[in-house]
């Protein structure tokens, strides 16, 4: 229908993403997390690892602000020195993600059509294996460790960026300036590298703040099984098993590390919806199993 | 059956895209509305149904027999759709339910509004596949949407307009869509039946030649004020507004450089 | 129709094959001796090595995979490297708790998806609406760990309606027992993947709201609730349909925490002890049986996808 069609003020995408409060939520969640976990390094109230069983199970006071644990760790010190282990796991999730995603995007796009028929088929069974199944093989064999939790989310999300990325991919390089370059002599890396990623970077980078929603909490889902961050180190996942058996006595123990990683989640998932809603409207949240 | 629409105004999202819009239908009567894309013509038979988008406001009255309707709650304009004032929208490839058969789509208004039995609908269906002329129109019925052909479908849209005997035809640029010679059959189709029937029409476009060969008078819209308004052969002789003289520019370029065309 | 069936069908043949061949080689080719994890820490290499041999470790990689395929094709994933027992009747007898479990979330999941779905969309421009829209962002952030440690908190601990954990030894003998064991559980699943789930549906219906036809279906006398309920409804079914193959495989995740913190005795936590004893043949056939199922869910919801639909249906005759 010939209905007036409301005139959109092209703005840049960084002004669109200021003005969506879900997305600006996200951000400041991200930029907290990360201020957590650089903070930790050079304090936090106790030592996140120094237990006391003469003070254990204090309540939240001014001197313990949120409490101390059941082997008398300061539970605030224990989630700030775990935000480190969960930027850890995202990031490193994130750029295994890429990598693969990469990998497959160009090899599914670039490659002869025979080629890309087998990738699609391998995207396809690929994305039916649960990030926890992947960790848990991984773990079997290996032993449990955060590397697991990176390799396990990486590969998992990394095979859904390439399928999300290939028909991206796919029309970027047969625009008219990928031509042009390669009429101007770009190998076809070079040219990958100069001009068909960067057109890419921004379906990217949404799939990737997703990726590190799924790869907090695989962390949390693996460590409580005992599969991702080892016994003595601080991580949320690790604090929610230790805490599980004293929520009949304690339940308020458990709410505070459950709730950093839920406000962690939610941010990367609203920073990939912000960045999403402001670079291209058109694209869904992957069909990615939540672990 | 008498439309009156007075001060029609319809807001979306602070921006006015119907402003004061008045006109008159009287029974039997026939009324263009023409403008450019974007002038309000859409927006302006959509508020008659009470369709208007989410997110846009309608002020003003629009009395249907003396009954005010604008701002009616949705159930109530619900009643009136289909049997008091039908509508027929400008593209039938996506106007028509891709998963259910023609013949339970023309059915449906019927079924709404009128209680028949199955095998009553079912007779009624075929009738009026054969009142907007459709080839075959046993086997139709149990066809899909994407077999049929743009003009085919656009009948159906047609029959399903008509279904639940409406005084009032509201058809926002039916042709639109179609192939130049589809055109000419469907407005010679539009012209038959609402003699036949009886029925007042409401006739959107933005081609002057096709508001001319249906309607006798227009509006002439422009950034959603009423721009003209008055006979069409006065609009096509002596247009008064800059916006009218500019279609009519436009139709007679076109026309010279097409000189077959109707 | 029956050619696209069979074409469907030998990729999802391919598919597992794909699937037990990587499952394998993940399990096999890493390092870590499992051999060794038997035999113990203070064991002789001599010891080792004929763990090794009576595992059938020191025949070539492609021996040993066929063997297992072979043996898969009549029904047998192998036996327990500890305690000898059959990985088939093991997940049988686990996949009574772990099938009605992930029935029963499923059905949460929908029964608060669907409706809640679509009235988000219907009302997204009110407060409910966006208020919906964002506790259900914020419950499909939540771990479902800790959705299943509040829940107990709240339900079997405070008001002590339910058994904070555990099955009944008799298990299904017990039937009343045995499926009030399983509600938390299922609740706790259910919540955190309707929230997802909710999501899909909203997004579906809301692009089912702006379809033309549904817009026609109003103006032929339906109000626009009704109409986007019988017109714009059979197109959100193909959503749900489409995504519920990886949905399922996310209820499967959930099983196997919540198995773990309800200590149910399903394949979930089965699978979670064999990890720990590193019992490769025993991950290998849990995950293989997992996995494929993921992919034979996938391929009947492409089929009945195609049946729902009369375009596609005609497409693939």
């Amino acid at each position: 229908m010939t209905t007036t069609v409301p005139i959109v003020r092209q703005r840049g995408w960084a002004r669109t993403f200021i003005r969506n409060p879900a997305g600006v939520f996200g951000l400041v969640t991200t930029v907290a997390l990360v201020s957590c976990a650089l903070l930790s390094i050079v304090w936090t109230p106790y030592d996140p690892v120094h237990t006391d069983v003469l003070s254990k199970w204090h309540p939240p006071s001014s001197a313990h602000l949120l409490g101390t644990d059941n082997i008398g760790r300061d539970i605030f010190s224990v989630l700030l020195a775990g935000s480190r282990v969960t930027l850890q796991v995202a990031v490193g999730s994130a750029l295994v993600a890429a990598v693969v995603g990469v990998v497959f995007a160009a090899l599914g796009s670039l490659t002869a059509r025979w080629f890309r028929e087998i990738i699609a088929v391998l995207i396809d069974i690929l994305i039916a294996f649960p990030t926890l199944l992947i960790a848990m093989m991984l773990a079997s064999a290996l032993g449990g460790s955060i590397m697991v939790v990176i390799v396990a989310v990486g590969i998992s999300f990394g095979v859904n960026v390439g399928r999300v990325s290939r028909p991206e991919i796919r029309r970027v390089s047969r625009s008219e300036f990928v031509t042009a370059g390669i009429a101007a002599g770009l190998g076809p890396v070079r040219n990958l590298t100069r001009h068909t990623l960067p057109n890419v970077a921004p379906v990217f980078i949404v799939q990737l703040s997703w990726c590190m929603a799924v790869a907090v909490l695989a962390e949390t889902g693996l460590s409580y099984l005992g599969y991702g961050a080892p016994v003595s180190t601080p991580s949320w996942g690790r604090v929610l098993a230790e805490l599980q058996s004293y929520i009949g006595i304690h339940p308020l123990s458990v709410v505070w590390p459950g709730l950093a990683i839920t406000i962690t989640v939610l941010g990367f998932n609203l920073l990939g919806d912000g960045l999403r809603d402001a670079t291209d409207p058109r694209l869904g949240r992957p069909e990615v199993i939540t672990a | 059956m008498t439309l009156r629409a007075r001060d029609l105004t319809v807001n979306i999202g602070g921006r006015t895209v119907v402003d004061a819009v008045s006109f008159d239908v009287a029974d039997g009567d026939r009324l263009g509305i023409i403008g450019e894309s974007g002038s309000g013509k859409s927006m302006t038979a959509l508020a008659m149904l009470g369709l208007l988008p989410d997110g846009a406001t309608a002020t003003g009255s629009i009395r249907l027999d003396d009954r005010e309707i604008l701002g009616l709650p949705d159930r109530e304009l619900a009643r009136l759709r289909g049997s008091r004032i039908g509508m027929v929208f400008q593209e039938p490839r996506t106007s028509l339910n891709p998963i259910r058969t023609i013949g339970r789509q023309i059915m449906e208004p019927v079924r709404i509004h009128q209680r028949l039995g199955r095998a009553e609908c079912r007779s009624r269906a075929l009738e009026l596949a054969k009142l907007v002329a459709l080839n075959d129109p046993e086997t139709l019925l149990s066809r899909y949407p994407h077999q049929l052909s743009g003009g085919q479908r656009q009948r159906v849209g047609i029959a399903i307009a008509l279904a639940a005997e409406p005084q009032l035809l509201i058809a926002d640029e039916p042709t639109t869509a179609l192939d130049v010679t589809i055109q000419a059959e469907i407005l010679e189709l539009f012209d038959r039946l609402v003699d036949a029937l009886g029925t007042s029409l409401i006739f959107i476009t933005h081609d002057l030649a096709v508001l001319q060969s249906i309607v006798a008078r227009a509006l002439v819209l422009e950034r959603g004020q009423v721009a003209e308004s008055g006979s069409v052969e006065d609009l096509l002789r002596a247009p008064a507004s800059p916006i009218a003289r500019r279609i009519v520019d436009a139709a007679r370029a076109t026309s010279w450089q097409k000189p077959e065309a109707p | 129709m029956i050619r696209f069936v069979i074409t469907r069908l030998a990729l999802l043949l391919l598919g597992l094959l794909v699937a037990s061949a990587l499952i394998f080689a993940t399990l096999r080719i890493l390092p870590g001796d499992v051999a060794q994890v038997i035999a113990g820490t203070d064991s002789t290499p001599e010891q080792v090595e004929a763990i090794r041999s009576s595992m059938g470790f020191d025949q070539p990689l492609l021996t040993q995979y066929i063997d297992w395929i072979s043996g898969i094709v009549t029904g047998d994933l192998g036996h327990s490297m500890l305690t000898g027992a059959s990985v088939t009747s093991q997940l049988v007898e686990k996949a009574q708790v772990t099938f009605p479990l992930t029935v029963m979330s499923l059905a949460i999941a929908l029964i608060i998806a669907v409706p809640l779905g679509i009235l988000s969309a219907l009302k997204r421009r009110t407060f409910t609406g966006s208020a919906m829209s964002m506790v259900s962002q914020a419950i499909a952030a939540v771990p479902v760990v800790w959705a299943g440690m509040l829940l107990v908190v709240v339900f079997a601990v405070g008001l002590g309606w339910f058994p904070p954990q555990g099955f009944p030894r008799d298990g299904w003998d017990e039937p009343a027992r045995a499926l009030y064991a399983l509600i938390l559980p299922a609740l706790t699943i259910g919540v955190v993947e309707g929230a997802v789930l909710l999501r899909f549906i909203r997004s579906a219906a809301l692009e089912a709201l702006g379809q033309d036809y549904v817009r026609t279906a109003a103006a032929k006398g339906l109000t626009r609730t009704r109409a986007l309920i019988t017109h714009g409804m059979p197109n959100v079914a193909l959503t749900v349909v489409s995504v519920l193959a990886l949905q399922i495989a996310g209820l499967l995740v959930g099983a196997v925490i919540i198995e773990q913190l309800f200590t149910l005795p399903g394949i979930g936590r089965m699978l979670v002890t064999d990890v720990g004893n590193r019992d490769l043949e025993k991950v290998q056939g849990d995950v293989l049986v997992l996995t494929g199922l993921v992919l034979v869910l996938g391929t009947v919801v492409d089929i009945v996808a195609r049946l729902i639909d009369p375009r596609q249906r005609e497409a693939a005759a």
